[in-house]
């Protein structure tokens, strides 16, 4: 099949950016989103042009690297994929596709599609963990966890900090991410100590990155290679609220 | 905590729930009209005399109206706060653009808000301040003639229908926000949250538009 690309192009942070069109021919139905852009880079290279840079790594769709806001939504048109798994038979012959990078303050460009999601790593650090003596894995069964539990522990675990939801929230917020890393914590008994201080210092850390509030326009749960649901958001905002207000102490 | 986006998100959502209350209570004095004009006149009056002899006249009303703008002030506060945020979060926007979720009510949550605003100005300088044009000729110190003569002018009626749309558009998504930001919508409770506020988002806008309609029909005269 037949490409009318427009990709984001931006030598580095510094530079303004703007859109080049490509033309693409002989891209098969069965490849994925990240293999069309592999046939474009080894079309440029031929061509003695730069290649467009993009975040990859395990093309399974579990590691969270990729990310890219395809014709205006976040991993592409099919949901609860990351654009790696985004296969091209869901495009037709001749289609033009814009390719964006993440438009967030708080992501900024490095190069072209690339885009620094540090700030995701800032959060965590601010209470996305547990203090645990290390030592030997502990006994399994020694603390018990109903398996409804672990399984909406697990459903929040699922994130890869893609950060498909703050891009494709209309106010640019990691609402959902943050939401998901503290509940993923918070529904476990390990998690608990530290649950009150987790949830404020990494919602301030949020709000400090530059992210923007939560309207409940649930865009992020539309896009989410993982699907993780607007009931993490709302234990977030309680815990949030009893930290704030009283409450955190049952 | 009003720092953060989750505490002014509260806010919004405290002032929002007081704001509903005095929904509700203004409607149902409103629709006392149809319990004819003595009726209408003598609850206006109470309003004024609530609370006597313990409260001072006209007292038990001035904390309300202190309490209303108060919220109301805190409530555009937070919005215009957690807006301007949100314009910083994004300042280069994308080429293109697909929203991923949402509907009539969320994306008109600010434009609505600021219509409603500008609403509120308008129906004090109607029914409270008493602005000549706005009023008409009424019998002065006469609540439900201001009333009727009012809302025979086409203009008055208009209006005020446009902005209970806004109203009900307002509640379907604040009202459901409420719920989220309070941390109280989870699987369990969303199916009765929907009920809630969607009852609340076409019972209140209906409430109020009785009263002009049935004027202007001329049932209540």
């Amino acid at each position: 099949m037949k490409l009318h690309l427009r990709v984001w192009r931006q030598t580095s942070a510094e530079d303004r950016g703007r859109f080049e069109d490509y033309e693409l021919d002989d891209v098969s139905p069965d490849s994925s989103f990240l293999e069309m852009l592999d046939l474009l880079n080894e079309q440029l290279l031929e061509q003695r042009k730069m290649p467009v840079a993009f975040d990859h790594d395990c093309r399974e769709g579990i590691c969270g690297m990729c990310g890219l806001m395809v014709d205006g939504m976040a991993h592409g048109p099919i949901p609860g994929h990351t654009v790696c798994q985004l296969h091209m038979r869901h495009f037709k012959d001749g289609d033009r596709i814009v390719i964006e990078p993440w438009r967030v303050a708080a992501f900024p460009v490095v190069q072209d599609l690339v885009v620094d999601r540090g700030s995701f790593d800032r959060i965590l650090q601010h209470g996305g963990f547990i203090s645990f003596a290390t030592g030997t894995a502990p006994e399994a069964n020694s603390i018990l966890i109903p398996k409804d539990r672990a399984d909406t522990a697990m459903d929040a675990a699922t994130c890869i900090g893609c950060g498909a939801c703050a891009a494709a929230c209309p106010n640019g917020s990691a609402t959902l991410f943050t939401a998901a890393k503290v509940g993923h914590l918070g529904h476990l008994p390990q998690g608990q100590p530290e649950r009150y201080q987790r949830v404020v210092g990494m919602v301030d850390q949020m709000d400090a990155e530059g992210f923007g509030g939560c309207t409940n326009v649930g865009a992020c749960t539309s896009v989410c290679p993982k699907e993780i649901g607007q009931d993490f958001i709302s234990q977030m905002n309680r815990d949030y609220r009893r930290a704030m207000l009283g409450g955190a102490g049952d | 905590m009003w720092r953060s986006s989750i505490g002014k998100k509260i806010i919004m959502a405290g002032t929002g729930l007081i704001w509903i209350g005095y929904l509700l209570l203004h409607m149902y004095g409103n629709l006392k009209v149809f319990a004819g004009q003595e009726a209408f006149n003598h609850y206006a009056e109470s309003l004024r005399t609530l609370g006597e002899p313990m409260v001072g006249h006209g007292h038990a009303l001035l904390l309300a109206r202190v309490v209303l703008t108060l919220t109301l002030v805190a409530h555009i506060w937070a919005a215009v706060a957690l807006t301007r945020i949100a314009q910083q979060a994004r300042p280069v926007g994308y080429a293109k653009f697909r929203p991923a979720s949402g509907n009539y009510a969320t994306v008109t949550m600010r434009w609505g808000g600021l219509a409603l605003g500008l609403f509120i100005l308008y129906h004090l300088a109607h029914l409270t301040w008493n602005v000549r044009v706005l009023t008409g000729a009424y019998e002065p110190g006469n609540t439900f003639d201001k009333l009727v003569v009012g809302f025979n002018n086409p203009v008055n009626v208009v209006l005020y229908l446009l902005a209970l749309m806004a109203v009900g558009f307002h509640l379907w998504h604040g009202g459901a926000s409420f719920f989220q930001t309070m941390g109280w919508r989870i699987a369990a409770s969303r199916q009765w949250i929907r009920v809630l506020t969607g009852s609340l988002a076409v019972a209140i806008p209906v409430g109020f538009a009785v009263v002009p309609l049935a004027v202007a029909a001329g049932w209540v005269a």
